[in-house]
């Protein structure tokens, strides 16, 4: 309690950062109850409304409801930077683990792989990816996994490097730990600080991720409520109804936004010069 | 100097082949068969077997994979990037062609970026913790937090449509006016991310250069404030930017994908979306390449350029 308190007085604004994200977990749990409409219902009598007391955020070009599709996008983009940073945390950590800790050949090898994965830029890859396995939701967070896979690798390795040779870790190895014990027990235990303000970080641009990937048309397809291909199909008809932009864009801007901000606190606390 | 210069290039000869080699395969090793992006999909279903047998045959398809690599990779460092399926014309003419516009876009984008970051970054570090700062910092988070696609459409949806100001798609080449306009809209979609994370860097670099030794000599002999902060400060914390400006450009390379999706930039990055949709496998893998290799070259230069800037790092 006493850390939380330290970390909100540090920075006041995590207190809604972290507000959002509980109400963006709640809106991907409860979508069925807090949604007022079906988010896939058609109705071709109320097409581009504005906002109003049946419709909070109005209706989209085939006459659905924005705020229920915005309110079950939640439910994809929580699965999707969940399992995409879960998977490429397992592959990234683990590959910056054995790295950090064999050095040598094994060492060389896995970073120069990641050396080639962080050849290609941004999001080019998570669409090279997501193109090759075709659309849908386990492409998605594969792609958006590999594309989180080489900071994860960089970062445990780097902080493997500064534990390697710590006294513990020498101590361990003097008292006969073998290996495997060595590089859990203590290695991985000790470097973990640093991966979990990336994941963070990463969930973040995990979601955002996905939702660029929508929107070029090779992540999630229509009429899934997605909020990245809500705003391309909004794009056509932003000229007579721009309302259309607000839910979708404003829920994908808010998510990264607090993710943003809870791993810049997060960072702030953990980095020693502070 | 040399040795470092050579240990750099052929590092980077490395990740060009590690770039070719999985742009190949993950558009090889994929569930379903690389002939059916090779057969236009209005002509799949009815695509005859002989048909097929010869796209395969001529595509190389009826290869062994390894011979398929092998092929692909002598023909890559040869510049043959097979033909684009949509066009018909050989990928690299395409490529070309389309390269100018992706590149001005970049620089475009890139020099809004360094401009406005660095500028931001230096006032804010000047009135650290004053409303100026607070005020920098709460923009660079925004900016750092909207994404691309959205940022785009607001911006066409207010200046171009709304306003009227600026033209909404489309590209003008050449040095004009027109062209000016035309470019606006996109790279300010493009550079105001990279702007606020630059303007981050900036001040956190500046804040710790301003607290150096030489800084304090410098005003201690008496200097005036603009060439303590211009000449002794500013000059050293530019130097860890450098890289990240270097980052940026792949960043702003990547980003441009998107950008000229919404702008109808015909550049390479809807070159690469254009030929998903369309389903046209050889311009898909040529587009990756050729941006992968970009920033793979950029980046070289940029480690040369900051070899050069801080001349610790070469003998390290």
């Amino acid at each position: 309690m006493r850390v939380v308190m330290k970390l909100v007085k540090r920075n006041p604004l995590s207190v809604p950062a972290a507000l959002v994200v509980v109400l963006l977990f709640v809106s991907a749990i409860f979508a069925p109850q807090l949604a007022t409409h079906q988010p896939n219902r058609q109705d071709f009598v109320r097409v581009l409304q504005p906002p109003s007391a049946e419709n909070y955020l109005g209706t989209d070009e085939l006459g659905r409801d924005i705020y229920s599709r915005v309110v079950y996008g939640a439910r994809i983009s929580v699965t999707v930077g969940i399992l995409a940073v879960a998977l490429g945390g397992l592959v990234g950590v683990g590959a910056g683990l054995l790295a950090g800790f064999f050095g040598g050949l094994t060492d060389t090898v896995i970073m120069r792989i990641v050396d080639v994965l962080l050849a290609f830029p941004g999001i080019l890859l998570a669409i090279l990816i997501a193109t090759a396995l075709g659309a849908g939701l386990v492409p998605i967070i594969i792609a958006v996994a590999l594309y989180s896979v080489p900071t994860f690798a960089r970062v445990m390795r780097g902080s493997v490097l500064s534990v390697r040779n710590t006294e513990y870790v020498e101590a361990a190895r003097a008292a006969g730990a073998r290996n495997v014990r060595v590089l859990f027990a203590h290695v991985f235990r000790n470097s973990f600080g640093p991966v979990l303000v990336y994941a963070t970080l990463l969930m973040g641009s995990a979601i955002l991720t996905a939702a660029a990937l929508s929107f070029l048309g090779v992540g999630i397809a229509p009429p899934t409520s997605e909020w990245g291909a809500m705003i391309s199909a909004a794009r056509n008809h932003m000229r007579m109804a721009p309302h259309i932009i607000i839910g979708p864009g404003g829920a994908i801007f808010l998510t990264v936004l607090a993710f943003n901000i809870l791993g810049d606190t997060l960072r702030d606390a953990l980095d020693p010069r502070k | 100097m040399y040795i470092y210069i050579a240990k750099r290039l052929l590092h980077a000869i490395f990740v060009v082949l590690g770039v070719l080699t999985l742009v190949f395969f993950s558009l090889h090793i994929t569930p379903g068969d690389p002939i059916n992006m090779l057969v236009p999909a209005e002509a799949g279903a009815g695509a005859s077997e002989e048909l097929i047998a010869q796209l395969r045959a001529r595509h190389g398809l009826d290869q062994p994979i390894g011979v398929q690599y092998f092929r692909y990779i002598q023909n890559a460092v040869q510049l043959d990037l097979g033909n684009s399926i949509r066009s018909g014309r050989p990928v690299l003419q395409d490529l070309i062609r389309l390269y100018p516009a992706t590149f001005e876009l970049t620089v475009a984008s890139l020099l809004i970026a360094t401009l406005l970051g660095t500028a931001a970054g230096i006032i804010a570090a000047l009135n650290r913790s004053g409303v100026v700062d607070n005020l920098v910092m709460a923009f660079a988070l925004l900016g750092v937090s909207l994404p691309g696609f959205l940022l785009g459409l607001l911006l066409m949806l207010v200046f171009a449509l709304q306003l009227g100001w600026l033209p909404p798609s489309g590209r003008v080449g050449g040095f004009s006016w027109e062209a000016i306009r035309h470019l606006i809209l996109p790279a300010a979609t493009l550079g105001v991310a990279a702007a606020a994370i630059i303007a981050r860097l900036v001040r956190a670099s500046m804040l710790e250069v301003l607290k150096e030794d030489y800084v304090r000599t410098a005003r201690s002999k008496g200097l005036p404030e603009r060439p303590v902060i211009l000449r002794h400060a500013l000059k050293n914390a530019l130097i860890p930017i450098v890289t990240v400006i270097g980052l940026e450009f792949g960043v702003l390379l990547s980003g441009a994908i998107i950008a000229e999706t919404i702008f109808a930039w015909p550049g390479l990055g809807r070159y690469l979306i254009n030929g998903i949709t369309g389903k046209d496998f050889p311009a898909v893998q040529g587009a990756t390449v050729a941006i992968a290799i970009t920033f793979v070259l950029v980046n070289l230069i940029v480690d040369l350029i900051y070899t050069a800037l801080d001349p610790r790092v070469k003998y390290s």
